[in-house]
């Protein structure tokens, strides 16, 4: 009965529109969602950073690289934030990392792509992060507190990470044409894995249910992913990129761009481990966190024998 | 050979610049492999305050050459024979012991360095050292947290660190030595005099290690040849890796 009382309290609350915050009550699959989802999220930008990072020492300009170590600590940062609202939910970043290695924990499958050109630099801040922002937008409504806040602040680093890679692209095409020929390959290749992003169709997501119930997710896949074309197309056209889809129109009725059918054998087959860097991203950051076992240890065992020398 | 002053001052301010720059280099390449994600972003904010830095030295060297070069020009076409950072920062990054006492020698030099060029009789040196003193204040802090941590933290980290501040030593003498564009800049008031810095230089070392519970390590031979453009051969790959775009696609614009 006591159950029953919270539940409808929660319910009440996500009626009104109201935050859920860490001292609220709220259901376990609730719980068990947002860490889901927001581990995922943390991984996905600390895994991120790795095509990214594979650049900075071959940047083309200072300029470039400034902008570039700027963009990866900002993901980073995303990172800490985003481990830190996980961990309001009762979940430890040890406890997150581990499960990420166990593969318990998923991060976006887009990072399982290579970052192949300088161009791809560009196109993963215009074609990846401009992804993100759609979704992170609409998940500044989120109903968890903690959640919500994260993504305000995320959201502002994002659209300057966007505007940054759309740079690049047009500074780009407006080069050489061995400089355009790689802008419009990177652009083949990012594309449909940017349109991937959002997540099988509306139809067919697994996860869906709840998570629009509890306001967890405020829009469906297909309605984001829709957004995120409709305004990249334009976007593409007014630098001279070609969209790769030849299926890909205006529909004037709707307002709406329409796409070509999405590889959906090749979204679930990348997700289950056989994307062209799966193995490198997740062998990089085990590597990574064992070798830096004995620092994270001399650190802790600094920080009690100063605890222990304050005490006496 | 009699050089002009202004190439004497494009010599000096190219020293300057590329310890920045190729240290700045080095620290990038700990991105995603970082102990912690803390101390991932730690290095690579060094990294950018690095380059931030190169950068600004650069644009006054290119100036000062008077070529109609610009800061990636230097940055990014000149050859291994004319980069001029002191060796101890081309070094490999090492376990993350290497990194920190490779950082601790050069930002406890860059402090007492910039120190003195805040007095610079140059005023774009000493608006550059001006900015820069406040970004090496905290990288000196940095290094030397972490210094005092590894030595005085587990057995493995004192071996580790230990060893680190031994391999490494043999770079740091190079700091001091002043050829004849020291010395003439020193005598106009641009440049600093080396000589008066090792002392501070040492003391501040001593007494990190001390707090650490590290032994100084003794002194021997020490590496030199930078200032006449001589590198270990570890800097051929940094300036492959870092030239390659400008180099591949010379009309590029980027």
């Amino acid at each position: 009965m006591e159950n029953e009382t919270k539940l409808k309290h929660f319910e009440s609350l996500i009626d009104a529109d109201s935050n859920i915050e860490p001292r609220d009550w709220m259901p376990e699959d609730y719980r068990k969602h947002l860490v889901r989802q927001i581990s995922q999220h943390a991984h996905s930008e600390v895994i991120g950073m790795q095509p990214e990072g594979n650049w900075i020492s071959r940047a083309p300009s200072l300029r470039a690289k400034k902008i570039l170590l700027a963009k990866i600590q900002d993901e980073g940062g995303h990172g800490l934030y985003l481990y830190s609202a996980a961990e309001t939910l009762g979940i430890s970043r040890d406890e997150l990392i581990e499960q990420l290695h166990s593969g318990k924990a998923k991060y976006s499958s887009i990072f399982n792509y290579p970052a192949l050109t300088w161009a791809d630099i560009g196109a993963i801040g215009w074609l990846v992060d401009g992804a993100a922002i759609v979704n992170q937008v609409s998940l500044q409504r989120t109903s968890y507190g903690p959640y919500a806040r994260a993504m305000v602040r995320i959201c502002k680093e994002e659209s300057f990470h966007q505007r940054q890679g759309y740079e690049i692209m047009a500074h780009m095409m407006q080069g050489t044409p061995e400089q355009q020929e790689m802008a419009q390959d990177a652009m083949n290749r990012w594309w449909w894995p940017a349109l991937m992003m959002f997540g099988p169709h509306d139809t067919n997501s697994p996860h869906s249910g709840n998570a629009i119930k509890w306001k967890i997710k405020r829009a469906s896949n297909d309605i984001l992913r829709q957004k995120f074309i409709d305004k990249t197309v334009q976007q593409a056209e007014l630098i001279g990129l070609t969209v790769p889809d030849k299926d890909l129109k205006w529909n004037e009725e709707t307002k709406h761009y329409e796409h070509g059918e999405i590889n959906w054998e090749e979204f679930q087959s990348v997700i289950n481990g056989n994307g062209p860097c799966n193995k490198q991203r997740m062998e990089n950051h085990i590597k990574a966190h064992h070798e830096g076992e004995w620092v994270r240890k001399a650190a802790t065992a600094y920080a009690l024998k100063q605890n222990q020398s304050v005490k006496q | 050979m009699r050089l002009q002053q202004n190439e004497v001052l494009f010599l000096y301010t190219l020293r300057l610049a590329d310890d920045a720059l190729i240290l700045g280099h080095r620290l990038g390449e700990w991105c995603s492999k970082a102990p912690i994600l803390e101390e991932d972003l730690a290095l690579t904010n060094i990294a950018l305050d690095m380059i931030g830095r190169a950068e600004a030295i650069l644009r006054y060297a290119a100036e000062v050459e008077g070529k109609g070069h610009t800061e990636d020009d230097l940055a990014y076409k000149r050859p291994e024979r004319k980069f001029y950072n002191h060796l101890l920062v081309e070094q490999e990054n090492g376990d993350f012991a290497h990194t920190i006492a490779r950082q601790l020698f050069i930002s406890t030099f860059e402090y007492h360095l910039y120190t003195a060029l805040l007095k610079s009789s140059d005023e774009n040196i000493a608006g550059i050292a001006a900015k820069a003193i406040k970004e090496i204040k905290y990288h000196k802090k940095h290094a030397s947290d972490w210094c005092i941590r590894l030595g005085d933290g587990t057995e493995e980290s004192k071996e580790r660190m230990q060893t680190a501040l031994n391999d490494l030593w043999m770079y740091t003498g190079e700091l001091f030595e002043m050829d004849d564009i020291n010395e003439w800049l020193h005598e106009g008031g641009i440049a600093a005099d080396l000589r008066k810095l090792e002392g501070p230089w040492k003391t501040d070392i001593v007494d990190v290690l001390a707090q650490a519970k590290l032994t100084v390590p003794s002194s021997g031979y020490m590496q030199t040849g930078s200032r006449k453009g001589i590198h270990t051969e570890k800097l051929g790959y940094i300036l492959a890796e870092m030239q390659y775009l400008q180099r591949a696609y010379p009309t590029a614009k980027w």
